[in-house]
């Protein structure tokens, strides 16, 4: 697939790393903002909602990158948007029948993976560009890079939020009658804005990066 | 009636505020608002282009989409709402088109403002957002013209105030690791924190 150059070659391998860390889509590319913060009140539905992102953005890669050569330039934005609503519709109709209080939960969150722009941003930035096994690679690794902070920040606010993890509740009622309190905020939208802000501080200045 | 109107619009621009209540249009919101005019300048377009794709989907939803919406042609059993993703992007992309060409050719100094903004907003998540809220809360026609222009203008708001935020920002001294987006999400939490106070208020 690859051609001449080894499946698990270095490049392709250093494409799969880079955006995990170092060019996380999130916090590095400041893409697909949106979905990430509303999602995240709790963890079951962060999972879903990386699951389907992840799904989504390896596919649409994949059939770009193999459509590369024959869109277009002047339509190409028409025809990734096709491609992708395409695979967003498959992914909300498979939630519905399978998950449907999830489903319901993340609720107009799923139509708008369609304008996450994780999604437009892989597809113009690289599958227009590259083959399909590292475009794959390229999605896979820009999913999971994006997973792993929505996690982050779902297991966050849940713990803080709610008390409780994947819905069992930690905390024991003792601490509650102790005086111990959710924290109302975390359930709310400040907390999502406050807790990404926080996690961008720690990881810039841990990989020292400086924007601006 | 009116006063129905008013209350839904308060609501749509202050208590549920599209950013920073339901976090749509962040992209835009993080890469245009560091400078004031171009913030008002994609403010402007947002909202004129909510107000005209917020009721126009109302329209295809109702008379094509809908479970049982396509009784006029005489098929009262078809029920095509699984596409209404795919629609709504598609009459979303057009109609950035169609404005897009309209504010070309009568208004070029208008044009010259919005010019550069319009094909970024067919991907604002904020649009999408409002055709897809209105949807599941399955408003009327007067309805859905109120609401996507009121959270055209609550995003209108939000974008400005972040500009002007941002502006004053450069005087100050940040933590290099903050600097950029960190800063801006801390000052987006403090501000959607400012908005809450506004739940509960009906008219």
């Amino acid at each position: 697939m690859a051609g001449k150059e080894k499946l698990f070659s270095k490049k392709n391998i250093a494409i799969f790393k880079e955006p995990l860390v170092d060019n996380n889509p999130i916090t590095f590319q400041v893409l697909g903002i949106c979905s990430s913060l509303a999602v995240t009140v709790q963890m079951r539905t962060a999972l879903v909602m990386s699951l389907a992102v992840m799904f989504v953005l390896t596919l649409s890669n994949i059939s770009i990158s193999l459509l590369r050569k024959k869109i277009p330039s002047k339509i190409r934005i028409i025809v990734e948007l096709a491609v992708i609503a395409t695979l967003v519709i498959l992914v909300d109709q498979i939630l519905k029948a399978y998950l449907f209080d999830i489903s319901k939960q993340l609720s107009v969150f799923v139509g708008l993976i369609i304008t996450n722009c994780i999604l437009m941003g892989r597809a113009e930035a690289f599958a227009l560009q590259n083959k399909p096994w590292p475009s794959f690679l390229d999605g896979l690794g820009n999913a999971l890079g994006y997973g792993w902070i929505l996690m982050v920040i779902a297991t966050g606010r849940e713990i803080l939020g709610s008390g409780s993890i994947l819905g069992f509740q930690i905390f024991p009622d003792s601490w509650y009658a102790a005086g111990y309190e959710n924290m109302g905020l975390m359930v709310l939208a400040p907390g999502a804005f406050i807790l990404l802000g926080l996690l961008v501080w720690a990881q810039r200045t841990i990989t020292k990066t400086v924007h601006e | 009636m009116l006063e129905h109107y008013l209350s839904l619009f308060v609501k749509a621009v202050f208590v549920e505020n599209i950013l920073l209540a339901f976090f749509l249009g962040m992209c835009s919101f993080l890469a245009v608002s560091k400078k004031v005019e171009t913030a008002i300048g994609l403010g402007i377009a947002v909202t004129f282009v909510m107000t005209i794709t917020t009721p126009v989907n109302w329209a295809v939803n109702e008379y094509l989409l809908k479970d049982g919406a396509l009784a006029w042609a005489g098929l009262p059993d078809v029920d095509l709402s699984f596409l209404e993703f795919i629609t709504f992007i598609a009459t979303i992309a057009a109609m950035v088109q169609l404005v897009e060409m309209i504010v070309d050719k009568f208004s070029p100094k208008l044009y010259a403002a919005l010019g550069i903004f319009l094909p970024l907003i067919a991907v604002n998540c904020a649009i999408l957002g409002a055709s897809l809220f209105m949807v599941e809360r399955s408003y009327t026609f007067g309805e859905s013209i109120v609401f996507g222009f009121g959270s055209g203008i609550g995003w209108f708001l939000a974008i400005v105030a972040m500009g002007a935020i941002r502006y004053k920002l450069r005087y100050s001294n940040v933590p290099d690791g903050l600097k950029g987006l960190g800063i801006t999400m801390l000052v987006t939490g403090l501000m959607s924190m400012a908005f809450m106070l506004f739940s509960g208020i009906q008219l």
